[in-house]
């Protein structure tokens, strides 16, 4: 798969998070945070690791999960494996 | 030598389903008189607003007799004209004898083949998909397809990670040969490796489960076998007028119900009332569901199970 950029990642990012949370995606910006901005729980994180690994190839196991608390975050961990 | 084998019946399919709950109610607030948990956190996290507790008349047999008797009543069949009785159970209170024969002897049933099978929460879908094939075999005529589980007997109630989500009940349904099939394909499968992630190790422990790798499973995994399923007896999840997840956990049941995209269904969300009731949940749920009217005869309903094993199985069938 080729290395997506940043704001491929956001989009495909808030286009998950939208279809499983029902957020807007122009919500989704980087610096948010999932639980304090986003109100998203762990049980919704856990299914948006799910989705993202189908999107972008990328495992996100359950430990490095509760270290990904905004946004960006979740990007810099997508891109710094699929380099 | 050449072996005689009975003619090959077309299909099978349900005539009528049953179900029986405890009479007792516990509530969330009931739960968190004795364990750190609120009715506030159980409902968002699970989805369970009050659950069926078992009381000590109310075993296994029990409520298996009772649901089963209901479906037998439903069917328009007799005691007579049934020569198969499979029970799905993942809480026997023994390893044996098994509670299928005794089940039959209650409700009249003579000398059927009868044997219990343990496909945990995925028990009811092995269940039936094991009955149609002996049905359309030609090895049983008409089946009792039974799910019915005591959960409670093997819970921790001061561990707040299952006492507040597993409960007690039992639903079946009625299974003869048809011309046109009625039950599809089951789609089944198993992955032992992760055979601890739920479990009861020995006879003296409780129930445990690994909540989120569980979670991350079953809300991952568990989707395409439903629609493997649906592909496999010919039917597109629009035209599904049913979807019935094992009653696992709310948030399972919508994750499956939103990537099979089965936009005109109901989906069951039984759970609410009943709580999780592993192998007795699909057959418990859509009893209910077909009792209320929420659901046309007729039509078809997706059913898919998933748990302890791992194990998972789905079929689409016809709504009696």
């Amino acid at each position: 798969m080729a290395v997506a950029s940043d704001k491929e990642i956001l989009e495909g990012l808030a286009e998950i998070i939208d279809d499983i949370v029902g957020i807007d995606q122009s919500e989704v910006t980087p610096e948010k945070n999932f639980i304090d901005d986003l109100d998203i729980d762990s049980l919704s994180m856990v299914e948006i690791a799910v989705a993202a690994q189908d999107k972008f190839g990328v495992e996100i196991p359950d430990d490095e999960l509760r270290n990904l608390k905004t946004v960006k975050d979740v990007i810099n961990f997508v891109q710094n494996l699929q380099q | 030598m050449k072996l005689r084998v009975p003619a090959a019946v077309p299909g099978s399919r349900i005539l009528a389903f049953g179900d029986y709950q405890p009479a007792r109610v516990v509530t969330n607030d009931e739960l968190a008189e004795t364990v750190d948990t609120s009715d506030e956190w159980i409902r968002t996290r699970v989805g369970i607003a009050s659950r069926r507790i078992a009381g000590p008349e109310e075993g296994i047999v029990e409520m298996a007799v009772h649901a089963a008797g209901k479906a037998l009543a439903g069917s328009g069949l007799g005691p007579g004209d049934i020569d198969l009785v499979v029970l799905a159970t993942c809480s026997a209170e023994s390893p044996m004898p098994a509670h299928a024969p005794q089940v039959a002897s209650r409700l009249g049933i003579d000398a059927p083949g009868a044997f219990d099978l343990n496909a945990a929460c995925a028990g009811f879908c092995y269940a039936l998909g094991t009955a149609d094939a002996a049905v359309r075999a030609g090895t049983a005529r008409n089946a009792l397809v039974i799910g019915a589980e005591k959960m409670s007997a093997w819970l921790d109630w001061s561990d707040r990670s299952t006492s507040i989500i597993f409960a007690d009940g039992a639903g079946a349904a009625v299974v003869t040969g048809s011309a046109e099939p009625g039950v599809g394909p089951v789609v089944w499968g198993s992955d032992g490796d992760h055979h601890d992630k739920i479990i009861i190790p020995d006879r003296n422990a409780f129930i445990r489960q690994e909540g989120q790798a569980v979670f991350r499973w079953a809300t991952g995994a568990i989707a395409p076998v439903a629609l493997e399923a649906c592909e496999r007896a010919g039917v597109a999840p629009s035209d599904l007028a049913a979807i019935v997840p094992h009653q696992a956990n709310l948030r399972i049941v919508d994750a499956i119900a939103r990537k099979v995209k089965a936009t005109n269904a109901v989906v069951a969300d039984d759970i609410v009332h009943s709580g999780n009731t592993s192998g007795a949940s699909i057959p418990l749920a859509l009893s209910r569901m077909i009792e209320r009217g929420d659901v046309p005869s007729g039509a078809p309903a997706l059913l898919v199970g998933f748990g302890a094993g791992l194990a998972y199985a789905a079929q689409v069938i016809q709504i009696p």
